[in-house]
Parts: structure tokens; sequence; C-alpha cells
């Protein structure tokens, strides 16, 4: 039995320690946030942070989420209020099928996180998720909207 | 939400109060051609064929006939229904037609496939007529109302105004009153340059539900006591199951069924992982049939036969080209190949399916809910009415959801257990090997110049696959494929003298309709050709195409539209070399400048080189959503590149190679070059905007190449002549 938190609740799984994060997620705790696209780390569709760290959940064991905190692209807005990239997402229009992008909003989370105000070289080699689409164009506008927004609401509060 | 079953009857819940509430609102089908032969259902306004449908509130629920996937046409389809209508665009909300219900009435909501970037040009026309119909409908229910004659009333945003008098009514005031009218025969449609809402960047309705992580896909269907099967298809295209060894896995963790299926194998269990890994372990005999050995090479061999042939069916032919070649000054001729391309949705192939007796219902990211229907109904051996088809939004499609294979698979799956849903999902590697692939294919270009270096006999001849007849089963008509010749056999330039033949050689490799289908490839081949034509000719490409583009005003608009903001007349800077390139397609005209810089040999000692800057210009004629539109033209270009780049589908031993994103390479963020969208649109035609900026990019970019290396490029993917694109 492995417990741990999925956007703040506690959640357990009774299954294999070798079974992937992204399908104890999906298929045992019905989180469909995460996405499938190749099974291999190489998409980046089923990411989300173990205990703030951005993972490759189709890539990660369950056993390594034990006792842990799992953030899913839903448990991003608080208190109904969007994460200033979610809402840079919008304003950009960045999606098209949409499909990558849980994954893509993850990544550029965690990138935020680490680096409040990301050089245009510290997006590229952080953003290395797939969008079959092709939004990367607005994907880069997008990050750097985001950090002026979170700048501007941290200097808020 | 718990479920997407339970949300989904919510919806039908919700649609059956608001039928039920007719009675205080306005609910109309609008006059679709089809309606014609549909009066029955048309006839029953409660009945599920309301297309705009207004409710006391101003709400405005406008129905969705096709599919989203990301092309953005949930939101610009109604945007054309909305601007007739004068409404209120913030009230406005879209639904999905019923697939059944459609199917049932004999398409009174029309053709539901989203394919050949057609949403708005073969739709636009009853969008429109629709909300124009009830748009003339309230305002004569409020000039009733006020006892003075339609033509003092006008509106704007879901408000009727009585000019003379200024009074005033909301759509939902007058929407009963409306429903009770007769339905006007000829309305009159806005001139677009009056249009509000159209032709204005619109928000897609589908972006906050997608970044707050709750738009839900094909893939995300769960239903109570759902199970999960993951499939195996012969490795070799065409093949069956001769044996497998069940017991091998069978008492495995959450392992339910295991199933030969005669084409392919399933198994079932408590989740999909487990299903997945237990697949893997199973032994299974495959008869691959006669395939087995099939390889690239030997395919190649049936192309070059195709091209040795002489008397093959012929797509054009105007004037007499042996004359013009017999008096050209100088002959040209070249071959050049286009590979096998996987779709690679980045939502791999999957589909969930429910029996219950004789009717069955199919949960599924599909690009025709039409075709989802039909396909669940033969599988399942019942009549279609007996299938609902439910949609989400797809996670990409790019032509591959038109073909239902694993619809199909899912159905059968089901079948074996009444009563029990099963969502079946495939692996990308199921997906990359298991695709209707952009069929390969090898062209011979033969031009003939005259002393001035001007074109007498042009000539193409294309070996490849036919889609249409390998999706069908039935012989072409007069022996071509419209795709497999298209940009050859309706080329713009004025040339006298043109011949394009075309050799089907159709492998097991299955076809299929690829994102920008015959123009991926096709444009690739007729603008190099046309740069090698003008190199001979000592020409300026950019003015070489221009003169012989004369008599056709939309193609050279958008050429020097483009070649304008690129700024062609200058000399590019140093160490700086231009590709240009142009082609209609899908009803639009599309052209593209791009600047590449060489970059010397990489660190594996390859010719390496830059792209700058790509500019591509569109003209769809009217522009519906022009941020969607310069989206998909990013989004083709991306599209584009990985093609250009990495992009190949090889055989051995008769099965692709590639198996997933670390052999069949997409491209990613750090690698996107600088593009620059020049929206142009003249008006007076309606095209799409989905696909048409795949088609001048590899064309334009080769040129560039030849421009910066003296390598001309005849083949595809660039990674096969050792040239990599290296960050600007
Ligand atoms: S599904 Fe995990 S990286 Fe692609
Ligand atoms: S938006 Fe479709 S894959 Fe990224």
């Amino acid at each position: 039995m492995f417990k741990f938190t999925v956007n703040g609740k506690p959640r357990e799984a009774d299954v294999e320690p070798e079974m992937p994060l992204l399908w104890v997620l999906r298929d045992v705790l019905d989180e469909k946030g995460p996405k499938f696209g190749c099974g291999i780390g190489q998409c980046g569709a089923c990411s989300v942070h173990v205990n703030g760290e951005l993972v490759r959940s189709c890539s990660f064991p369950v056993s390594g989420a034990a006792g842990k905190q799992v953030v899913t692209i839903e448990g991003l807005e608080q208190k109904g209020r969007l994460h200033p990239v979610q809402q840079a997402w919008i304003d950009h229009q960045v999606p098209q099928c949409g499909y990558c992008q849980s994954g893509q909003i993850m990544a550029a989370v965690s990138l935020l996180k680490k680096k409040p105000n990301p050089t245009d070289k510290d997006i590229d080699d952080a953003m290395t998720n797939i969008c079959r689409c092709g939004t990367y164009a607005r994907i880069r506008p997008a990050i750097h909207t985001a950090a002026k927004a979170a700048a501007k609401k941290s200097a808020k509060a | 939400m718990k479920t997407i079953a339970k949300s989904f009857s919510d919806s039908r819940r919700v649609f059956l109060k608001t039928s039920a509430a007719v009675g205080g609102g306005l609910a109309l089908g609008i006059s679709l051609p089809a309606l014609a032969q549909t009066k029955d259902a048309f006839a029953k306004p409660d009945q599920v064929n309301l297309w705009v449908l207004i409710s006391p509130d101003d709400t405005v629920v406008i129905r969705y006939a096709r599919s989203e996937m990301g092309q953005g046409s949930f939101t610009s389809a109604p945007m054309l229904v909305a601007e007739e209508l004068g409404c209120d665009w913030n009230k406005v909300r879209v639904e999905y037609v019923s697939t059944n219900a459609n199917v049932v009435s004999k398409r009174a909501w029309g053709a539901m496939n989203a394919s050949g970037s057609q949403t708005i040009r073969s739709s636009q026309e009853y969008l429109r007529r629709g909300g124009a119909t009830a748009r003339e409908m309230l305002v004569s229910a409020a000039a009733q109302e006020w006892k003075a004659p339609a033509s003092e009333c006008t509106v704007a945003n879901s408000v009727i105004t009585h000019v003379p008098t200024g009074r005033t009514v909301s759509f939902g005031q007058v929407a009963a009153a409306a429903a009770k009218l007769e339905v006007p025969k000829d309305v009159k449609l806005k001139d677009p340059k009056d249009w509000t809402i159209a032709g204005k960047s619109m928000p897609r309705f589908d972006i906050p539900t997608t970044v707050r992580g709750k738009q839900r896909y094909g893939i995300d269907t769960q239903l109570p006591g759902m199970v999960y099967a993951a499939v195996a298809q012969c490795p070799v295209f065409g093949g069956k199951v001769k044996s497998l060894d069940a017991a091998k896995i069978q008492g495995r963790r959450g392992i339910q069924k295991v199933l030969n299926l005669g084409d392919f194998v399933a198994v079932t269990a408590d989740n999909w992982w487990r299903a997945k890994e237990a697949l893997k372990l199973l032994p299974i005999e495959w008869d691959v049939g006669a395939y087995g050995n099939a390889t690239s090479a030997t395919i190649m061999e049936t192309f070059r036969n195709g091209l040795a042939q002489n008397d093959l069916p012929v797509a054009k032919n105007t004037g007499n080209v042996e004359q013009g070649f017999a008096a050209s000054a100088k002959v040209l001729e070249a071959e050049y190949f286009t590979p096998y391309l996987a779709h690679a949705t980045l939502e791999p192939m999957g589909c969930t399916a429910l029996m219950k007796g004789d009717k069955v219902e199919v949960w599924v990211s599909t690009q025709n809910a039409e075709a989802s229907l039909a396909t669940a109904a033969a599988a399942a051996g019942v009549p279609v009415e007996n299938v609902e088809v439910y949609r989400v939004q797809a996670g990409g499609g790019f032509g591959r959801r038109g073909t239902q294979d694993y619809t199909r698979q899912a159905v059968l799956i089901a079948k074996t257990m009444p009563g029990v849903p099963v969502k079946a999902l495939w692996t990308r590697e199921e997906d990359t090997q298991h695709d209707f692939y952009r069929p390969a294919s090898l062209v011979r270009m033969r031009a003939g110049l005259d002393a001035a270096g001007n074109p007498v006999a042009w000539t193409a001849r294309i070996a490849a696959p036919s889609i249409i007849a390998t999706l069908s089963s039935l012989p072409l008509a007069n022996g071509i494929d419209p795709q497999a010749v298209i940009g050859f056999a309706d080329q713009p330039y004025n040339i006298p003298n043109v011949k394009v033949d075309y050799a089907q050689r159709n492998g097991h490799v299955p076809v299929g309709f690829w994102r920008t289908v015959g123009h991926s490839q096709n444009p690739f081949v007729r603008e190099c050709f046309m740069d090698e034509m003008a190199l001979a000719a000592g020409r300026d490409p950019y003015q070489y195409r221009r003169a012989l583009l004369k008599d056709k005003p939309r193609d050279l608009g958008i050429l020097d539209a483009v070649a304008k903001h690129a700024g062609w007349e200058k000399p590019a800077a140093k160490g700086v070399f231009r590709g240009i390139a142009e082609t209609d397609a899908y009803g639009s005209y599309i052209a593209a400048v791009i600047e590449v810089s060489p970059t010397g040999k990489d660190a594996a000692g390859k010719d390496s080189f830059a792209i700058r800057r790509i500019v591509v210009g569109i003209d769809c004629g009217y522009a519906v959503n022009p941020d969607n539109i310069v989206a998909q033209m990013q989004g083709s270009v991306v599209w584009a590149l990985s093609a250009i780049l990495w992009g190949e589908n090889t055989l051995k031993d008769g099965r692709i190679q590639q198996s997933n994103f670390h052999d069949y390479r997409m491209m990613r963020l750090a690698e996107m070059p600088k593009v620059e969208v020049v929206i142009a649109p003249t008006g007076g035609f309606w095209g799409g905007v989905g696909e048409p900026a795949n088609a001048p990019i590899a064309p334009a970019l080769c040129n560039a190449i030849f421009a910066a290396t003296g390598r001309r490029v005849r083949s595809l993917p660039l990674i096969n002549h050792d040239l990599t694109m290296k960050k600007a």
C-alpha cells in the first residue's frame, strides 16, 4: 500500500511498487490531469510535481512517491484563482488540441519556481516537452508574461 | 465531475430541459441543404434537430457538428452564426450535435468530419444563413409587437432597437414569439466588411478548460465497472494471429481476458498498465502474410518501376510536351522523393466501447463521428440507429482520426463482455507502427527551357500509393488519385506544354490523410524544381515565378506580399541566404520566404545550418478568427519542420522500424525558429487555414539551403543528407 497526497488530499493505492505513478494517478485514483503520450520519458505529457520536483510520471515508479506530495495540473488553481502560468496560457491562447498542455504548464511552473525571471536560454533548457500541434511560438512569450505577473503579485504581497 | 458518463448524461439532461423549454425560447433548425430531404426531423421542433437555441435569459446555444482537435473551429464556426444573428458573443455557448441524431435524421446537421481544412469553407454558407434566419425571425417578432415595420429595427448585442422610437427588446424576450413565425426562405447575409464578431480575434472556448487540466479526451473516459485493454497487432501489416499462449500470463495480477481477435490480440485487466505489461510477456505467433520481406528498398523498386512505365494514366495534358521539349534549348530532369510519415498525434489511438444487448455506445476522440458510428455498427453487427458516439476533444487528429480501426477494435473487445465498458488504448509504439501513413512518393520532373530560360515544356511523373484506392478498396476513376497529383496537375505557372501522369503503386503499407496530404509533399517537389529552372535560366527565383504567374492574381498576390514582408528586393545580410516558394492549398494561397545561414560542421562533422527567420503568408479570402489562423500557421510550420528535418518511417522485414519519439523525432521548443505570419485576405472566396502553411515550408527551406550551401536537396528528411539544424 502506497500512501501520498495528491493536490493536498491523502490518497493510497495498493499496487505493484514498480507501477508508474502516471497509471496509478490515472487508472487507480481517477486523476486525469496528467496525460499519456509516450511512456518512455520523451514527451512530458505526464509531468507532475513530486515534493515540488518536476517528474515525468510515466517513468517514475509509484514507490518513489510514497509519503510525498504529488501535485497535478488540477492542483495549481488556488481558491478558484488560476496560477499565473495558467492565466498567461489563456492570455496568449497557447493550447491547440491541448493534450500536451498540462505537461507544458507543469514544466513552466517548475521552471518559474527555480528561476522566477527566466532567460530565453533557460526556457529552451527547461521546456523539453513535445507539442505535436506546435504551440512553441506561444509558450515562450507566455512564460515571460507569467514571470512578470508572478513578480507583480509577490511585490504586492 | 465524477465520470465522463455522468457529464454526458448531464449534458443530455440539460439538453432535454432546454428542448422542453422551447415554448419560452426560439429553437431553430437552420436551412441546411440537407434539410430539404429531412422535413420530418425538421417538422418537430422539440426533437434534437436544433441548431440555434435562444433561451429567455438571452443565452444562445449554438450546436456544432464537426470535431475539435486543436484547429479552433469549435469557436470560429459559431462566430459566423453569431455574427449574422447579431447576438452578444459573451452569451454564446457551444455544444456538440448528437452523432446518432445526425445519422438518424439523415444528416440534418450536414457532414461531421473535420478534415481537409474545410470546416469554415464548406460550412460558412449554412452557418451564416442559420444565424441570419434566426435574426430575421427575432426582428419580425419584435416589429409585430411594436406594430412597426421590421425595416425600422436594428440589431446589436442581442438587443433589437426600434430606431424611430428608441424602444428596445432583448432576443430572449421575443424568442418565444419568434419561434411561432414562419421560417423565412431568403435571408440577406452581411457584407463581411460590416462584421463585428467574425474577423476579430476571439479567445477559444475550450482553452480555459484545457489550462485548468479539465479538458477530457477519449483517453480520459471513465465509466463504472470499466475494464482496460491493451492491444497488439501483427507487426507486418495485413498479418494475422497464428497462435498465442495465454497460460503464460493468466494469473498475473489484475489480468482478466486474453483474446485472439483474428488480426489483433487484446489483454484486459483492471488497469491499463497491467494489461500492457502482461501483453508484452504474452507469446504470440503471427502469420505475417506475404509481405514479411518487404523493405524500404523493395518499395522503392516498385516506385522506380512505375516511373519506367509508358502509357500511364494521365492527370493533365495541355499542348504537346514532345514538341515542347524538341523546341527547347535546355532540358532539366530531376527525381524527388518524400517518405512515409506517421501522424503521431500526442494522444495515442484508443476508444471506449460498451455493448448492451443490440445497443452500442462509444466514447472516442474522432475526426469523423459518423465514420466512428458506422465502424462501431459494423463491428458490433447492429444497425446504425443503435449506436451512439460521444465525442470529446481529440488530442490531435491531423487526419489519423478519420480512420476508425481503433474504434473497431474496442467494439470487438466489448462484444466479448456485454454490459462491461472497455477502454482500449494503444502504446506509442503501436501507434507509430500501425498508422495510415502519409504515402511515400517518387517523382520525376522534366522541364524544357527556351533560349531565354522560359519554360516551354514541363512534365511530372508520380509513382506513389493511392490513399483513396487503399482506403476505399475501389478502383480509381481514370487511374488517377487526385491527392497524388495535386499541385502538379493544377500547377499555376504559365507553361504552354504540360503533362502529368501517375503510376499507382500500392504496397502493403496502409496509407491515409496526413495533415496537408498531397500538399505536404508535391509543392516541395514542384517549388524546388522551379528553383532549379530559375537557376538554369540565370534568373532570380522570385522574379522567375512572378513572370510565370502574371495571370494568377491570387498566387502572385501572396507571393508578392510575403516577398515584400521579407524584404526580398534588398539583398540579404551577409551570411544570410533565402529561399522562396508559393502554392495554393485547400482553397487558400500560401507562400513562404525562409532565411538560413550556414553554420559550418556540427560536432559529428555534418554540415549544419541555422534558420534565421521564416516568413509565411496566407490569403484565405476571409479571416474569421485571425489569431487562430496565426496559431494554425505557427503550428503548421512546426509540423512541417519535424518532417523536413527528421521525419521518415522506413521498413524492414515488412514492418515499420521506428517506434517512439526517440527514433521518430519531433521538433521541440528550443529548436523553434522565428516565424512571422502574414495574413492577407483579399475577400471573395473562402480558403482553409488548418493545413496550407505546411506546404511552402519544405521548398522554401531547401531552396534557402541550396542558396547557402550549393547543395540541392531532392529527398527528405534532411538528416539523410547529413544536414542538421543549429539554433540561430
Ligand atoms: S508519457 Fe511520460 S514522457 Fe511521454
Ligand atoms: S497542443 Fe496539441 S500537442 Fe500540444
